[in-house]
């Protein structure tokens, strides 16, 4: 308790900067999978792409990020066998900040592909089984979480699949695709936004101090949906159809059209990462304040201090700003074949996804969707060629990720108790 | 910060470098058009100089060919089959190599096609060339066949291109029976062993279309898998 008390601000102050570089190892490490589809399809050129990803990761952080930031703090470990040693929940977590902050600058630099979720939740059990004892972690709630990893990219993609058939069926299969991709896309821009803002109004503005009940909350979407397929529809009016051109570069004036598509799913798929992955870095952050604010006391119900998300979505920000441009200038002559029919379906999809997975708080990686979702793409005859030996070495990583994370962060949880408690 | 690995995920397009192979592959068999109206006049110097980009196209194409295959590794996940590409690529290889192989040997003979013969002889070379185009033309729509998913009215627009390429070939079949029985009563007055490699180069020529049939039968068993 009195380590608590004596030290609390230092483990504060500790706890926010660990927690804003994780943040920062967020935005760094995941930007080029959340907008990597759109660069590699040509829809936005890199400068496009890293301002839309600071924006709207920055805007799904803050107005959406506090749902799974909770799963985070308490989910994954019981709390109750924490009340008499709270410095333990305190250090564990600054613990497994640091040791997912350094897990994924590691294989960041060795170019792995590692999961920003899975090292922190890794971390969290590491430290909980270890330091505590495994009774200690919600192992339940673990299985469930794990479990989800496999269910989340089999459900983006199915989606995928479907979104990927209906704009086949609509536009690609009929006699004039450009009028009926001129005639549709708007819907598909709807869909986007009407997803973006329903999650928003129900899971995020809560902490603003904004409530809404769930019929507002539709209408609000509603509203916004539609304003966005109205800008969109604008946008389309503006493309310079080139009536020269044959049948075969029909599919190029519909490409067009698709790229304008692309720049909303793009912004939706950044909304999404911001307020999935925020929570990675700033949920072990929640747990050491709400500690310390209460002199040691664990409470069941802890609100979130107004600071911590902006720091969290800050964090973010400049990872990007900073890593944005040298992470996606490495895609640019990366993806062949790759059309923004194509990267939609994969951006839409994962992002829904992602987004419907916050909303029930589950802790999902953002590039596991995106895997799922291109496979459903594939699945659907609707890109040339996917590299099946990838995808595998992602899966071996997030195998590998969750006993990195705990061995790391077992190893600073010792050196913390060590330091502060001897 | 190294590359994201989750873009690793798209792998290079098979699809391109086909397009490429048979658009390398047309280019070689229709200089053969070029090639034999050196041959009718003789002009074996000009004749040998076409020979010679006949065989240079042949290489390229041979060295685009090699590189599909050593790019196309087992544990890609594409909308057609692994062999079905590997066999269109060697079917479309076939055609450039017969070219070679007809110009080759005319020139290595020195043979020449007897004046009366020549028109009818060179409707049916042209005839043999237009199966190629077509093969090439038909070719030319994977990418538009990947937009559309390899389905719907994109693959009946191609069922009837390969249709096409089945009709010339078929053409370029009755021509050549015209061709042999012109020769077969001209040939008692000829030496021998020209006219068997007369009849050889028209077996060879009429080859050509047979081939550019088989490169459009590989397509349409890609659609139907």
């Amino acid at each position: 308790m009195e380590i608590i008390n004596d030290y609390g601000f230092i483990l504060i102050v500790v706890a926010a900067v660990v927690g804003f570089l994780m943040a920062w190892g967020v935005g760094a490490n995941d930007v080029a999978n959340a907008m990597g589809t759109s660069v590699g399809s040509k829809a936005l050129t890199i400068k496009q792409a890293v301002f839309i990803a600071m924006v709207f990761e920055f805007a799904g952080a803050y107005l959406a990020g506090g749902e799974v930031t909770s799963t985070i703090r308490k989910g994954i470990i019981d709390t109750a066998y924490f009340i008499d040693t709270p410095e333990l929940l305190v250090f564990g977590m600054i613990a497994a900040l640091f040791s997912a902050g350094i897990w994924l600058a590691v294989a960041s630099y060795l170019g792995w592909p590692v999961s920003t979720t899975h090292s922190i939740i890794g971390a969290i059990v590491g430290f909980a089984a270890v330091g505590i004892g495994s009774e200690a972690v919600e192992w339940a709630k673990v299985g469930g979480i794990v479990g989800s990893w496999v269910v989340t990219p089999a459900i983006s993609g199915f989606i995928a699949f479907l979104i990927f058939m209906s704009a086949q069926r609509l536009i690609f299969d009929t006699d004039n695709p450009f009028r009926n991709a001129k005639r549709y896309v708007p819907f598909y821009m709807a869909f986007a936004g009407f997803v973006m803002s329903l999650v928003t109004i129900t899971k995020g503005l809560k902490h603003v101090g904004l409530h809404f009940t769930y019929v507002e909350a539709c209408v609000f979407s509603v509203i916004i949906a539609i304003l966005v397929s109205i800008v969109g529809r604008l946008y389309i009016n503006r493309i310079k159809f080139d009536e020269s051109l044959d049948r075969s570069m029909h599919f190029a004036n519909v490409e067009k059209v698709f790229a304008i598509l692309m720049i909303v799913t793009a912004c939706c798929m950044a909304f999404a990462h911001g307020s999935n992955d925020v929570a990675n870095a700033i949920g072990p952050l929640a747990a050491v304040v709400s500690v310390v604010n209460n002199h040691g006391e664990i409470t069941a119900k802890a609100t979130l201090d107004w600071w911590i998300l902006p720091l969290g979505a800050l964090g973010i920000v400049s990872g990007l700003a900073l890593f944005g441009h040298r992470v996606i200038r490495t895609i640019g002559n990366g993806i062949t074949h790759l059309t923004p029919s194509r990267g939609f379906a994969a951006e839409l999809a994962a992002a829904s996804t992602v987004v419907i997975a916050s909303g029930t708080g589950l802790p999902i990686s953002t590039t596991q969707t995106l895997v799922g979702a291109v496979l459903g793409v594939g699945m659907a005859r609707g890109i040339a060629a996917l590299n099946l030996g990838v995808v595998r070495n992602i899966v071996i990583s997030w195998v590998v990720t969750l006993p990195a994370g705990a061995a790391l962060s077992i190893v600073f949880f010792f050196m913390l108790k060590g330091i502060f408690a001897p | 910060m190294s590359t994201n690995s989750f873009l690793g995920v798209f792998a290079k397009s098979p699809l391109k470098p086909i397009e490429d192979h048979i658009d390398l592959v047309d280019q070689c068999t229709q200089l053969l058009a070029v090639f034999f109206q050196h041959v009718y006049q003789c002009d074996w110097i000009s004749a040998e100089a076409v020979q010679q980009q006949i065989s240079q196209l042949e290489k390229q194409a041979d060295k685009v060919k090699r590189e599909l295959r050593t790019n196309l590794p087992t544990g890609l996940f594409m909308p057609i089959q692994r062999q079905d590409i590997l066999a269109l690529i060697t079917q479309q290889d076939k055609l450039a190599n017969k070219a070679k192989d007809i110009s080759g040997r005319i020139i290595g003979r020195q043979l020449q096609i007897p004046e009366s013969l020549q028109e009818s002889f060179n409707t049916y070379l042209l005839r043999c060339l237009d199966a190629s185009t077509q093969a090439k033309n038909v070719i030319n729509e994977l990418d538009e066949l990947l937009e559309a998913g390899f389905k719907g009215r994109e693959v009946d627009l191609v069922e009837r291109m390969i249709a096409q390429l089945d009709e010339i070939e078929d053409e370029t079949d009755s021509l050549q029976i015209i061709m042999r029985s012109s020769l077969m009563k001209m040939e008692s007055g000829m030496n021998p062993v020209d006219v068997m490699f007369l009849y050889n180069i028209i077996e060879l020529v009429g080859g050509l279309a047979d081939t550019a049939e088989r490169i459009g039968a590989r397509l349409e068993l890609m659609l139907a898998g």
